[in-house]
């Protein structure tokens, strides 16, 4: 919401500094996002008057004008009239223009040059209103009315500058769409009151004596106005209806002040009649609507539900097609506005209109917000319907409409307006007691500060029993409860106000959550392994039959919820490539979403889970410059390592295993067999530098890590022996450590492969693999001749079972 | 005796060979004048005892003086020594150490935990729930009015008829008091969706701690001085803060808490837009709907609750001016905050 602070000056009826404006809405009623000054590009114009006006020679359109610009010597030359070349009809001696000296820059960022116009040379311009941003007239240059002396500066002069301010206005506070609600509150703040500024130029008491009074409320749903019926057969979406009808009036341009307050806020003036209504809905937040009798069938204003198919074209230019979820405001045939939002191109004020009909309605907001959605269409009209205006302001705010239009377009109002409100309503009234303010806010508010506070915002304060009760004013459909009460209090007062000293607090029941933990354990080991954590988008195309879509997505590149990690890290990979980064390790913890039974609340939802997963790509370790230039790069050993300490830590329960099906790879299994992870190599889109690329991904289990039991150091010296074996096809490491673990028993401590070799002295499709064997009896010292016999066994064993030799050297 | 005050004379001018020693000489100099037996100054100090009362004594102070110069020259030397030992030994030792690739966590998990953390410290444990909702847990039990304007800030992704991913982790509160009896305090990180284009300043999908505190006797004086605490010990202990009315559905009253712009610490910059001030978050007391929304007696109860996004925060703390490049991964990136958020 926009709000200029001249007119809120105007409201206030005092001056006003748009910054302090700004900090007193920011810290008491909303946010300000903005503080704009207004027409500081106009501070090149001078104020001006023609002494005498002459034919041009060579032209009869144009006139030279002998120019009074002050004593300045803007613009080059001494001080004193200038000759200046003007095109305009209206210009006349003895009057007083804005000029533009040679130099000046205007509106638009143009710079004025000395120019000759048909051989002539000029001396500047005087300006129309078009030229200075203030309006949409060319025709003639901008008359002023001003006692100001030539050479002042427009701006000072003619009290045109001005602040917008932007403010950030919250859902539930329809109230600060308009002037008058902005100035109340800040009239709480400053300490004064709200008074709306007289009309220039009305009311003429003559044309308007019919409405000084309140027009009857009819608990009807029909009546007729000046010869106009109109029936109200949708009270659901239309609770309370006005009409007024205006006779006469002249359609045409609207006077200066009322242009000047609706381009402070960065509204277009249109014409007079448009523009007076647009005046009150920034002034009053009552959108009102104004059409055409004499374009009604009937005549009539019928309020009702569009028929299904029901065609009408908005002022647009655009066809829509209603639907019975919406209200419609009809003549005898065809609908003439979508009720709250737009009205048709073809019940539009003209420049022909001469009687108008004046709507001023409340629309039940959510009627209006499905109707705005269904047709894509919003307006400053439905945007305010939607938030819920002032039911109870409607006449105040048709009478100072109607004023205004006689004001501005002439015309007459020969009958009361009508008002149809079938059910009235009255203020709510809330029952607040001073002590829960107190109690809730943390510091003691006496009663009557409190009641100051809340009168000082526009609600009335009554005393009842103990507790007072508050009348919540129309304009106030937010504050329901006492609590919204006691938050006016409180930001009345302003938070700042408050203290914030830390005070005890009793624990919480709520234990830390498992998942949580879980994510944090294996990011830590992730990390000390030297991988980096990246963070990727969950959306993206789909990566199988599970993968769960989004109704509507803000692509088709992301229309699906991940399946997986690893897709997207690769996409990383890639774009760090991009970049030139060879050496990459990257790993993620995140959701992962499959279709399936939810594990929300009501079921419906997909299936969701933590992931764990990791990619790797180049040197093993950064390279040192004592050992030559090339580190190796990761190879399959360096992903084992890294899928084994995930698996390790992620999914505790797991075995990670060779892939079946001939591929390279590994995959983790949990006792039942479930598949709950697997590692392997990568295609990507590598550019011809890069090193081979892995990855893995395991399922997150939230499981309690094992607590560990001490294994006393043991006292006894090993024996070490390298063990050198032929392995014949198909035999695995694994096979030959299980044997030898399962014969030889727990002496033998530990057992570890370094040395793998196939070639020469090994028959064809053999390989030798060589281990290093720890053995260890805790309690006594083994002997060589211990050893051996337990070895003999293993070997033993693994003959008979595997076809395993030991490798003759 | 006056043949050994002479000795020393000619050993005390020996002190001056020591400063321009190297390691080798020094070494020599050292058994040459303090060696065990051969020292020069060792044997002298060995003839006192032999001598007189009075010559022991002058002699003896002046050898004992000389021994504590000598040492305390020797010392000096050595230690110049030691310390330009890198060049005179023939090894740089200004060349690179040899490393193992340093892993780190995201900055955004960084800022979470180092967020979660302080909460702990102010008693607020861990609360997570699912990323896929349905409308009466993101909305309507966090009183939502049904067809509202305020749910226009929310624009959201649907999986199906009322299954959405959640636009803030404040479903977690309801879920929060359901299952467990006050006195709650719960700090609630999580991913959280909103349908909103990847740019500069917004992310389809981003990360959002929420906080809850629900007990007897809580008031806006706690509340303000939770979070205030909590400003003062992320970000510096003389940060101003401050707070000013805001409105979300499941807060009343409702209140947005700012910082001193901690890039121009209040004065005014582009990053605050001249304002002096950065939006933290958004908080207020717990509304009472949300309360008997979940079955808890909102007369007895009170609470306060409050949302922030990290990676904003991350953003305004170290001058990352762009959302997508947290997203990137670009490793150079990472790394530079491997090492800590500070
Ligand atoms: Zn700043």
């Amino acid at each position: 919401m926009i709000v200029s602070r001249r007119w809120l000056e105007a409201l206030l009826d005092r001056p006003l500094d748009a910054r302090d404006v700004a900090d007193r809405l920011t810290l008491h009623v909303a946010a300000v996002d903005a503080v704009v000054p207004l027409h500081q590009d106009l501070g090149d114009v001078l104020i001006a008057r023609v002494l005498e006006v002459k034919k041009h020679p060579d032209a009869d359109r144009l006139s030279l004008c002998l120019v009074d610009r002050g004593g300045g010597s803007a613009g080059g030359g001494r001080g004193g009239p200038v000759e200046v070349v003007c095109g305009a009809p209206n210009v006349q001696a003895g009057k007083i223009y804005p000029y533009a000296p040679v130099g000046a820059v205007l509106p638009g960022g143009v710079k004025l040059e000395r120019k000759k116009i048909r051989g002539v040379e000029s001396n500047g311009m005087l300006c129309s209103a078009k030229e200075l941003g203030l309006g949409a007239d060319h025709t003639g240059i901008l008359e002023l009315d001003t006692t100001a002396a030539p050479g002042t500066r427009f701006i000072d002069a003619m009290g045109i500058g001005d602040h917008q301010i932007v403010i950030d206005v919250p859902a539930n506070r329809p109230d600060l769409l308009c002037h008058k609600g902005v100035a109340r509150e800040l009239g709480a703040s400053i300490g004064a009151v709200v008074k709306l500024p007289a009309i220039p130029g009305g009311p003429a008491d003559s044309r308007t004596a019919g409405l000084s009074a309140r027009p009857p409320v009819r608990q009807s749903a029909t009546g007729v106005v000046d010869g106009v019926e109109v029936r109200l057969e949708d009270p659901e979406g239309a609770p309370r209806y006005m009409i007024a009808v205006i006779r006469g009036a002249r359609v045409g341009p609207s006077p200066t002040w009322l242009a000047a307050r609706l381009t402070a806020v960065g509204q277009r003036p249109i014409n007079n009649v448009v523009d007076a209504t647009n005046y009150i809905l920034f002034e009053l937040n009552q959108p009102l609507h104004a059409f055409d009798l004499g374009r009604l069938r009937g005549p009539a204003v019928v309020v009702r539900r569009a028929r299904p198919g029901e065609k009408i074209v908005t002022l647009d230019g655009v066809t829509r097609t209603l639907t019975a979820d919406m209200t419609a405001i009809c003549d005898a045939e065809h609908p003439t506005i979508v009720a709250g939002v737009m009205g048709s191109a073809e019940s539009e004020v003209s420049a022909d209109t001469r009687d108008l009909v004046l709507e001023c309605a409340y629309f039940q907001p959510t009627r209006i917000r499905r109707t705005r959605r269904a047709l894509e269409l919003s307006s400053e009209s439905s945007y305010r319907f939607e938030r819920g205006i002032d039911m109870l302001g409607m006449p105040d705010a048709l009478r100072r409409a109607i004023e205004l239009i006689i004001a501005v377009a002439g015309g007459e109002v020969r009958a009361p307006a009508l008002d149809l409100w079938p059910q009235p309503q009255q203020e709510r009234t809330i029952f607040l007691r001073p002590e829960r303010v107190s109690r809730l806010l943390g510091v003691t508010i006496e009663r009557p500060e409190v009641e100051r506070l809340l009168t000082a915002v526009g609600f009335f304060v009554a005393p009842k029993d103990a507790r007072l009760a508050v009348q919540v004013p129309g304009w106030r459909p937010d504050v329901t409860r006492e609590v919204d009460l006691i938050e006016e209090v409180a930001r009345s007062k302003g938070y700042d106000a408050f203290p914030d000293e830390l005070r005890p607090y009793r624990p919480g029941t709520v234990p830390d959550a498992p998942d949580e933990r879980a994510r944090a354990r294996i990011r830590e080991q992730l990390v000390r392994a030297g991988l980096l954590e990246a963070r990727t988008l969950p959306l993206g195309p789909p990566d199988g039959p599970d993968a769960v879509p989004i109704l509507n997505p803000l692509s088709a590149e992301e229309a699906h919820l991940r399946h997986r990690l690893v897709p997207g890290l690769v996409r990383r990979i890639e774009y760090n490539w991009a970049n030139r980064n060879r050496d990459i390790r990257l790993f993620e913890v995140g959701t992962v979403f499959r279709k399936g039974t939810g594990t929300g609340a009501g079921g419906g939802g997909p299936e969701e889970w933590t992931s764990v997963a990791g990619v790797l790509t180049g040197a093993r370790r950064p390279p040192h410059w004592s050992e030559g230039a090339k580190v190796p790069d990761m190879d399959i050993w360096d992903l084992k390592y890294h899928f084994a300490l995930a698996v390790a830590v992620a999914a505790p329960s797991c075995d990670v295993r060779p892939a079946t099906g001939g591929a390279v790879g590994w995959v983790a299994v949990e006792r039942g067999g479930q598949l709950v992870g697997w590692a392997g190599p990568l295609e990507a889109d590598a550019p011809v530098w890069a090193a081979p690329l892995f990855g893995f991904e395991v399922r997150l289990a939230a499981a309690q890590p094992d607590l560990g039991v001490y294994r006393p150091l043991p006292l006894q010296p090993p024996v070490e022996r390298d063990l050198a074996l032929v392995l014949p096809p198909g035999v695995t490491a694994a096979q030959v450590s299980d044997v030898l673990r399962r014969t030889v028993g727990p002496l033998l401590e530990r057992l570890e492969v370094f040395d793998e070799y196939r070639g020469p002295g090994i028959p064809a499709g053999h390989r030798s693999v060589a281990w290093h064997c720890t053995f260890r009896d805790p309690e006594r010292t083994l002997r060589e001749r211990d050893v051996d016999a337990l070895l003999a066994r293993g070997l033993e064993a693994l003959e008979g079972e595997l076809g395993v030799r030991r490798r003759e050297s | 005796m006056r043949d050994l005050l002479a000795a020393l004379a000619e050993l005390r001018e020996r002190l001056k060979e020591i400063p321009q020693a190297d390691e080798r000489r020094l070494s020599g100099l050292k058994t040459e004048i303090l060696g065990r037996r051969v020292g020069a100054l060792t044997q002298i100090l060995g003839r006192i005892p032999k001598l007189d009362p009075a010559s022991k004594k002058e002699v003896g102070a002046s050898a004992n003086a000389l021994k504590r110069a000598f040492e305390a020259a020797f010392a000096a030397r050595e230690g110049e020594l030691k310390r330009a030992a890198g060049t005179v030994t023939g090894v740089d030792l200004t060349m690179p150490g040899r490393a193992g690739w340093r892993g780190g966590l995201h900055l955004v998990t960084q800022v979470v935990d180092e967020i979660c953390e302080i909460f702990r410290e102010l008693g607020f444990t861990r609360a997570v729930g699912p990323e896929a909702e349905t409308e009466r847990y993101n909305f309507f039990a966090l009183n939502f009015p049904k067809d509202h304007p305020a749910l226009d800030a929310q624009d959201s992704f649907y999986l199906s008829g009322d299954i959405l991913l959640r636009t803030h982790t404040s479903p977690v509160q309801i879920r929060t008091l359901e299952r467990y009896p006050p006195p709650i305090r719960v700090v609630i990180p999580g991913q959280v969706y909103r349908r909103d284009p990847f740019d500069a300043s917004h992310a389809p999908v981003f990360q959002q701690i929420e906080g809850l505190a629900v007990d007897e006797g809580i008031t806006f004086v706690d509340f303000k001085a939770t979070l205030a605490t909590f400003a003062r010990k992320f970000f510096a202990p003389d940060t101003r803060v401050r707070f000013r009315p805001s409105y979300f559905p499941f807060t009343e009253p409702s209140a947005e808490m700012d910082v001193q712009c901690q890039i121009c610490k209040g004065v005014g910059c582009p990053t605050c837009k001249q304002t002096g001030w950065m939006e933290i978050l958004g908080s207020g007391l717990v509304h009472p709907a949300v309360l008997e929304n979940c079955g808890v007696d909102s007369e007895r109860y009170t609470g306060f609750a409050w949302g922030m996004g990290p990676e904003r925060i991350a953003m305004s703390r170290h001058g990352i001016p762009d959302i997508r490049v947290l997203f990137e991964s670009d490793v150079r990136f990472l790394a530079q905050f491997a090492g800590g958020a500070r």
